[in-house]
Formats: C-alpha cells, sequence, structure tokens
C-alpha cells in the first residue's frame, strides 16, 4: 500500500512510495486525465495563443461538466462568455498537474515500486490531479453522498467494482497528503 | 462532501437562489457540495487559497457540507472571478452571483 510522508518545514515536500502495482495505475491514471482534459487543438493558432475559446460551451459528459463547471449558477449567458476566456487556461492547467504525475513517475518504470519526490507547487498539483482524478470516477460511478458503502460491498465481478477500489485507493492518497499538510 | 472514512452523510442539495440586480452590491464567491470532495481538502484549499485560519476554513468546510453552500468571499465581479477560477483549478464547485 502507498505510503506518503509530509514534511512542511523548512519547506513543504510530499514523499509517495509506491508499490510496482501502484506506479502503473497512477501512471495510466495520469495519462487519461491529461488526454481527457485536453483543449481542442484544431483552433486558430492565435486563438489557442491568447487563450481564448470562441466556441466553447458546457461539456455535455457529466465528468468532464464537473471538471469545467459553470461559472454561475443561474445565468447560462454569463457562465458561456466566463467559459470562453477561462476555459482553455483551466484546462491547460488541469492537463499540466496529470503531466506533472506522469513526469514524476516515468524514472521508476512499472516493474519496479519506488517513491515520488514533491515539492513546491508540485503539491499542488498533486492533490488536484488526485482530485480530478477522483471527481471523474466519482462521475462515471455516480458517487452519492449515500452510495459509498454499497459501493465498497459490490461483489468482485460487478465491473464497479475495480472503480471503485481505485477510487478508494486515490481517496487514502489524496487524504493522507492533505492531513499530513494541516496536522 | 465525503470524509476519508466513507461516511454517508446528508445529499447535495443544490438550492439556486434568485439573484437580485442591484447595480451596487458586492459580489460573493459561493462553494457548493458535492459527493466527492473530501472535507480535509476543502479545509485545505481555504486555507490555501484564501489564507483563512484552520478555525475558519473548517467552519466554512461545515457550512458547505451541511447547508449545501456557503460564501467563501466577496468583492468586486472580477476578484470573484478570479476566486472561481482559482476553486475549479482546486476541482471545487464555485459559482459567482451578486451577493443577496
Amino acid at each position: 500500500m502507498a505510503r506518503v510522508v509530509v514534511d512542511t518545514q523548512p519547506q513543504r515536500r510530499v514523499e509517495v512510495s509506491l508499490e510496482p502495482v501502484e506506479v502503473g495505475l497512477l501512471a495510466s491514471i495520469a495519462a487519461q486525465i491529461a488526454a481527457f482534459v485536453a483543449p481542442d487543438e484544431d483552433v486558430d493558432p492565435l486563438v489557442a495563443l491568447v487563450g481564448l475559446d470562441p466556441q466553447a460551451v458546457a461539456p455535455e459528459d457529466p465528468a468532464l461538466k464537473r471538471l469545467l463547471p459553470d461559472a454561475y449558477a443561474d445565468d447560462a449567458e454569463a457562465s458561456d462568455r466566463f467559459r470562453r476566456f477561462t476555459e482553455r487556461d483551466l484546462r491547460e492547467r488541469k492537463r499540466a498537474a496529470a503531466a506533472m504525475v506522469s513526469d514524476a513517475l516515468a524514472p521508476l518504470g512499472t516493474q519496479a515500486g519506488g517513491t515520488i519526490e514533491l515539492s513546491g507547487p508540485e503539491v499542488d498539483q498533486w492533490l488536484g490531479f488526485l482530485n480530478d482524478a477522483r471527481l471523474t470516477i466519482g462521475a462515471r460511478l455516480d458517487v452519492t453522498e449515500e452510495n459509498h458503502e454499497a459501493l465498497a460491498a459490490l461483489p468482485d465481478d460487478d465491473p464497479r467494482a475495480g472503480m471503485y477500489a481505485v477510487y478508494d485507493w486515490l481517496t487514502y492518497v489524496q487524504d493522507a497528503t492533505v492531513t499530513g499538510l494541516i496536522d | 462532501m465525503s470524509r476519508a472514512a466513507f461516511a454517508s452523510v446528508a445529499p447535495a442539495e443544490v438550492v439556486r437562489p434568485e439573484v437580485v440586480v442591484e447595480p451596487d452590491v458586492p459580489w460573493v464567491t459561493i462553494v457548493w457540495n458535492d459527493p466527492v470532495n473530501l472535507m480535509s481538502y476543502v479545509t485545505y484549499v481555504f486555507m490555501e487559497y484564501f489564507h483563512y485560519d484552520r478555525a475558519e476554513a473548517e467552519r466554512l468546510m461545515m457550512a458547505v457540507h451541511h447547508e449545501g453552500r456557503a460564501v467563501v468571499s466577496n468583492g468586486t465581479r472580477e476578484e470573484m472571478e478570479r476566486d472561481v477560477t482559482a476553486m475549479h483549478g482546486y476541482g471545487l464547485w464555485a459559482t459567482v452571483q451578486k451577493d443577496d
């Protein structure tokens, strides 16, 4: 099981020791999240350069919609305007966080376990990535505040059982990191 | 929100408040409850981004958790859009509205 060690002095540092299977799992999730949030590359390069997305609309996929939510609860026009100005940058930041995790894992390979060390801004990227992964899987599993126990009790042959095990593992790693930082 | 121990708690009830249209009222950033985000992480984000002390961050986190939403900052519309952008970066579900 992954082990998380957090130092806050003299500076913030997180060490995550991973089993071989966990290295492969995390690398696979990081690659999937990076691809999932990637902005549309098929736009005018100048438009991309200034970070605008004139075509941006609220995603239909519930998981993507949760990662890129509306900024106004009851004003679709204001939400769309906000999205055109900010969504590309938000996607880029989420992709960069996932890419940072991929890069940290790369030297480990997938045959052996190992330890990744994160410091400075990487710590918030790490937590943001773990959260995006949990939000995505949580949306796929339709996690609610009531069904955690039912999902945890799914039989092994239910396809959702494996996904929930991954969700549960990500929860453990995220909570261990956060708790180390604030306690 | 979710505890790491996966305790079951009240559902995230989304109450959509009516926006009062007045020219000079300040704007607010609202964070909404959701079933995935950890209580510990939401507290961390409030401490980290808004620089609230732990007690205030936990008070706001519990308000989100129990009331379904909480006002976490106020200011100009531009400032609130900046805060919402940051919250979305952290993965919290946040919206901007005029203060009612």
